[in-house]
């Protein structure tokens, strides 16, 4: 996207829309399944088998169920081999996500999300490094394929596309912010059109450091619950094509919905806490709804971070009093979390596509789980399957180390 | 052109295998000696096997930042991060300014990750929670914004050796955009035995380093201009010497014609397999050229950090009046950045 400073002039902004969306989860493989479940407020959280959770204090997970083949690819014997599983969830939803926006390009920058990336082949670099007698057979192609970019690569190679990779890991604001950045870059001209997006698969580490924080949940994953105990982790990817709207109207490309707004900062709080009032998150929220000239009361669904630990929860409700005001009670808020896990770098970017699958098709996605819900959702918390006719949709990501984001779409201009 | 779209550096500053600060590795530069090496265990029961590295000298004092809450208990990579955005910020730094702050790293805080992992695979019930935060990716840029108090976007970008320069070209995007008025971008990397035996299998004979560098953008400074940012060239297909050599030219081509004298800053190590693609694309240049990891060694997401603070130096010292960092990384991208006098 090179930059020379004797030639730079602005140029007007581009309306950015999404024309094609790709979405693996615990509920399944693909938009249509994941619509269905996220409209009926499923619940796909299972038994771990990825990895020993025999002595961990929590044995389930939003677990993927991975198709055994990769969609149509065009991948030699050597990537075949070596393919970890980030990069098949990948391969998964960037497939979808070409096929659904019927794009012509094949040089397409890409901006990802992801947090743990490789990690499950760092895991086996690191067993193996430690192995009496040492064994150093096939060390290196493990290093090669645990760098995260090179999941992108493999999935890039796959699907016969080029173009510039930037991975941002910002933990579970990382998919929002690539999404983010990628609309940034179609909105300035730099690109006509970005694939973007996030993912993370299930790994023992970070399986295991969230269980050591006692983040959790030892019984069920009820996010916006009174008596929620923490959260459960998932996997899958959510990926999305943005473009500028002169760009997808010039090929006749159907407009899901346009990237109206985003927001980002950083909660200098606490390393994984949020600070209490959630002022990093009205921050983030302000920010997002000033650039797509939308009020609080304009929003019509919040699809909130609501990871169901005690302090996020009760911290982004009260962000979104804050920040919706005398509107607060009609604010339509959920969380998704409770029925896939909380997919950490993936979890933006797969939330972003659920708010694509409400406005789409005129539905609010319930929380599931929620029995007594805390007195600080002073909002409309969905709870059951809702229809409703959404004009506009926000997303909330916040993650360690202060990362917030917000994204805001809305139905397609005319 | 408009002065509102010209970016300039603000400050440098720099931890690295030379010593703390922009001057020790400027003098170490013209000493124009490898720097002396260490030698750590491999990773493994065996710890009498050893590896060569260069390691960050101890301070003469220890840092006070160092007494910072979040700091404490972080590993090098953040203190050696702090320590180089701490000068690049200068002793009287502008706090009613936006500041942004965009990290770049390969491997992050290693050290932890393998820590909390052999914890966690002996007796996860006894693994430490305080390990497991400082294995995120993004935990240095977050500990930096702490302690510089901005709560602007902080973006922690993963990827191979050139990856500071796509970070530079973000800072200028969101200086452009009026996201921050003022951007830190900052490359850092820590030594520890599983990325010595890690680089010791991709690139036999390179001599793994560690530090920091950052660069302060502004709009309009009285510092030396971002001239040009080419790249990232993907490295497409298998990331082999032949496709490393296709992105190294092809970004070697873009550059063209390159300001009058200016200094090449390149990324030759002395390891002649990584070298390869870097030194074909140049070969042809003839100008002064500064090779710095042949002194330091590879910092993965540090070391193009490192050129380019090098590039601003010798612009602000008045030794050339243009410079160019080239960075043909190991398997993702070749990027480059051209410097100018104001």
């Amino acid at each position: 996207m090179a930059y020379r400073s004797a030639t730079f002039t602005p140029s007007p902004p581009r309306r950015v829309v999404v024309t094609g969306a790709g979405l693996l989860t615990a509920h399944g493989t693909g938009w249509q399944v994941n619509s269905d479940a996220f409209h009926q407020g499923k619940n796909s959280l299972r038994p771990v088998t990825l990895f020993d959770v025999s002595r961990q204090r929590v044995q389930t997970a939003g677990e993927v169920l991975l198709p055994e083949d990769l969609p149509p690819h065009r991948l030699g014997r050597r990537d075949l081999a070596r393919i970890d599983r980030g990069a098949r969830l990948l391969v998964h939803a960037a497939h979808e996500t070409l096929v659904h926006a019927k794009v012509p390009l094949t040089h397409l920058p890409c901006v990802l999300g992801t947090s743990a990336g490789g990690m499950a082949l760092g895991e086996a670099f690191y067993r193996q490094a430690q192995a009496v007698p040492p064994a150093r057979r096939g060390q290196a192609s493990r290093v090669l394929y645990y760098q995260a970019w090179q999941q992108a690569a493999v999935m890039q190679r796959a699907l016969g596309i080029a173009g510039p990779v930037t991975l941002i890991s910002n933990a579970c604001a990382s998919g929002a912010n690539a999404i983010a950045h990628a609309a940034s870059l179609v909105r300035r001209g730099d690109a006509p059109a970005v694939l973007c997006g996030g993912y993370d698969a299930l790994c023992q580490m970070v399986f295991a450091g969230f269980d050591t924080l006692r983040a959790l949940s030892p019984t069920v994953a009820r996010p916006f619950d009174a008596h929620r105990d923490g959260l459960a982790l998932g996997e899958g990817a959510g990926l999305m094509l943005v473009e500028s709207l002169d760009h997808a109207r010039s090929r006749g490309a159907t407009v899901l919905a346009e990237i109206a707004g985003s927001g980002a900062g950083t909660d200098l709080h606490h390393l994984t806490q949020p600070h209490p009032q959630g002022d990093a998150a009205l921050a983030s929220m302000t920010a997002a709804c000033a650039m797509a000239g939308l009020r609080p009361d304009e929003i019509d669904y919040i699809n909130s971070h609501g990871t169901g630990t005690p302090l996020n929860d009760i911290a982004e409700a009260l962000a979104i009093q804050r920040w919706a005001g005398d509107a607060v009670s009609r604010i339509r808020v959920s969380s998704t979390k409770g029925g896939i896990g909380h997919l950490l770098g993936g979890a933006g970017a797969v939330e972003a596509v659920i708010c694509l699958m409400a406005l789409r098709g005129g539905f609010l996605p319930p929380c599931v789980n929620v029995e007594t819900p805390d007195p600080a959702c002073t909002f409309d918390l969905i709870r059951e399957p809702r229809d409703a006719v959404l004009r506009s949709a926000l997303t909330n990501s916040f993650g360690f180390g202060g990362s917030n984001a917000t994204l805001i779409f809305r139905q397609p201009p005319d | 052109m408009n002065p509102a779209s010209r970016i300039t550096i603000a400050g440098t500053g720099t931890v690295s295998a030379a010593g703390w600060g922009v001057p020790a590795l400027r003098q170490a530069m013209e000493a124009g000696h490898p720097l002396p090496l260490d030698q750590i265990p491999r990773p493994g029961p065996d710890n009498t096997l050893t590896l060569p590295v260069r390691r960050v000298p101890r301070p003469a004092e220890r840092p006070a930042f160092l007494a910072h809450p979040r700091l404490r208990r972080s590993s090098p990579i953040s203190w050696f991060a702090a320590a180089a955005a701490l000068e690049a910020l200068g002793p009287d730094p502008d706090k009613s300014r936006r500041t942004g702050v965009i990290f770049t790293l390969l491997n992050g805080c290693v050290n932890y990750s393998g820590r909390f992992f052999g914890e966690a695979l002996q007796d996860p019930s006894t693994a430490s929670p305080i390990l497991f935060p400082e294995t995120v990716f993004n935990a240095p840029a977050s500990h930096l914004a702490t302690l510089l108090g901005f709560d602007a976007p902080a973006f922690t970008l993963i990827g191979d050796s050139a990856q500071f320069i796509p970070g530079v070209e973000l800072a200028v995007q969101w200086l452009l955009d009026g996201v921050v008025d003022a951007c830190l971008v900052v490359g850092a990397e820590e030594v520890d035995p599983l990325t010595a035996e890690a680089l010791s299998l991709l690139a036999p004979g390179a001599i793994l380093t560690e530090g920091a560098g950052a660069l302060l953008l502004e709009r309009d400074g009285p510092g030396p201009v971002i001239h040009e940012i080419a790249g990232p060239v993907p490295i497409t297909g298998f990331p082999d010497q032949t496709c490393r050599t296709a992105a190294a030219l092809r970004l070697q081509q873009s550059l063209m014609p390159l300001p009058e004298n200016a200094l090449l800053i390149d990324d030759a190590s002395g390891c002649r397999r990584s070298d390869f693609p870097g030194l074909s694309a140049w070969h042809d240049f003839h100008g002064p050229r500064l090779s710095p990891r042949r002194l330091l060694g590879e910092a993965p997401g540090a070391s193009a950090a490192l050129q380019c603070v090098l590039a601003s130096a010798a612009i602000q010292s008045g030794k050339t009046k243009a410079a160019v960092v080239s960075a043909i990384g190991a398997d993702q991208q070749a990027s480059a950045l051209v410097l100018a006098a104001t």
